[in-house]
């Protein structure tokens, strides 16, 4: 079978080599402390950061996709997630904000919070947003940067059911935690960044 | 109508008033009277040396001279509008930047207005030339500087909104849209507010000067309103261009930000 992600020898000036492979609705959880280059590994991954190496989706080279293309298949969710226009739904297209509506019950958002200004919302209500941004998108491959980094027990566990729904509808998840009780929850395979290398936990 | 020439006790009459400032300086404390003096030496000393060499260069109409002229003040503009941002770009990035949408500016709007509404004999007369080619770099470079800071300044503050665009497939020049127009918003809004305001809060330089040199008011409001537009051109044009150079000198083949590109 084609690995989903086949990463080989990617590096940058600051962190890697790096060096794995991800099946199709795998997911992978990442723990390491601040400044490891955990953040580094997945803006390399959605190529927002320069590197070099290789990166495969589905068997196909990274180089030969142009770079949005590439970042809509491999979505990056950024820990502490930015925003560009004045309300919520304003960052979705048209099509993209009713799937956004039907997702949000699921992670215990009110769907009416889409018409509310992103600055009138909660921590973690915007970081289940940008979460929802990126899932409308439906990627093969979703990079999560503490995704339940300011919630609750109660979201925590929505989000988890939510991203475990995605998983085993085929999308892979790198993701980077604090907590290695989340990643065996997401049966995922444990690594622990160090000094910009990954060792499996 | 001949216009009334000055003589150097006219002018001694005037310097009577800047005496005064600085007796009101001494007087009241304000401190402020050696700035001042230096800065009356500075405007005579100044406004003499291009007093002669204008008069020389025109004595001599010669285009190469004529050019070489225009270029030394594109380059002078040209260097303010690199060093005004508080953010420099690597590789001398706000020089070009600073230096190609100046000089295509000024050049495009120039030779526009000299070849075809004053339609000077031969188009490259110094007379018109020069004077024309220092006021719309003037405008130029307000609008220039003003641009470029405002990409500079504003592109490390709106980083994560538009790094959160890219990360969702959104192309680099889209996800720059927002901060490309505010800053051409900003660099636009003075030669606005003088459109607007002209003639109504003060008469504008140019107009002033023609009817103290002797034209008729209507002439001399013509010739202004024509200034104006070539003005917001030069202006305008001048902003797109920095924009967008510094939008593409931010950017890489990957359509990443990279703000690394910016040092300080």
């Amino acid at each position: 079978m084609i690995a989903r992600l086949r990463i080989e020898n990617l590096r940058s000036a600051h962190a890697g080599p790096f060096n794995l492979t991800l099946a199709p609705g795998e997911c992978i959880a990442i723990t390491g402390q601040s400044g490891s280059g955990k953040t580094l590994f997945l803006r390399m991954l959605a190529d927002l950061d320069p590197s070099e190496g290789m990166v495969a989706l589905d068997g196909q080279d990274r180089r030969r996709y142009p770079a949005p293309t590439w970042r809509a298949r491999v979505t990056y969710c950024a820990a502490e997630p930015g925003w560009w226009a004045d309300t919520i739904v304003s960052h979705f297209s048209p099509e993209t904000s009713v799937r956004a509506a039907q997702l949000a019950p699921a992670l215990g958002l009110d769907p009416a919070l889409l018409k509310a200004s992103v600055a009138q919302l909660s921590t973690g209500e915007r970081q289940r947003f940008a979460l929802i941004r990126g899932l409308v998108l439906k990627p093969a491959v979703l990079l999560l940067d503490e995704p339940t980094g300011s919630l609750d027990t109660g979201s925590t566990e929505r989000v988890e059911w939510v991203l475990a729904e995605s998983a085993s509808s085929g999308t892979s998840i790198v993701m980077v935690t604090h907590n290695p009780a989340q990643a065996q929850r997401l049966g995922a395979r444990q690594f622990r960044m160090q000094s910009g290398r990954l060792h499996p936990a | 109508m001949k216009p009334i020439l000055l003589s150097t006790g006219d002018v001694l009459i005037g310097a009577v008033l800047i005496v005064a400032d600085g007796m009101l300086s001494l007087l009241l404390g304000l401190n402020l009277h050696r700035q001042l003096s230096i800065a009356a030496i500075r405007l005579v000393v100044q406004l003499l040396i291009i007093g002669f060499v204008l008069r020389a260069v025109f004595a001599i109409a010669s285009p190469a001279l004529t050019l070489a002229v225009v270029l030394v003040m594109v380059a002078v503009a040209s260097r303010e509008v690199a060093a005004r941002p508080e953010q420099r770009l690597r590789n001398f990035g706000n020089y070009t930047i600073g230096a190609g949408s100046v000089a295509a500016a000024t050049a495009l709007t120039a030779l526009l207005a000299l070849t075809t509404a004053i339609r000077s004999t031969p188009w490259y007369d110094p007379h018109y030339a020069i004077p024309l080619a220092g006021i719309v770099l003037g405008n130029v470079l307000n609008g220039a500087s003003l641009a470029l800071d405002s990409m500079l300044g504003g592109v490390a503050r709106e980083r994560p909104g538009i790094e959160a665009q890219l990360a969702l497939g959104v192309p680099y020049m889209k996800a720059m849209k927002g901060l490309i127009r505010a800053s051409i918003r900003r660099a636009l809004l003075p030669i606005v507010n003088q459109m607007s305001a002209a003639g109504l809060v003060t008469l504008p330089g140019i107009m002033t000067g023609q009817i103290l040199a002797g034209m008729d008011p209507m002439e001399a409001a013509k010739y202004q309103i024509l200034l104006m537009f070539l003005l917001s051109g030069g202006s305008g044009l001048a902003s797109v261009l920095v924009a967008y150079l510094a939008a593409w000198r931010l950017t890489d083949d990957r359509q990443r930000l990279r703000i690394d590109r910016l040092a300080g």
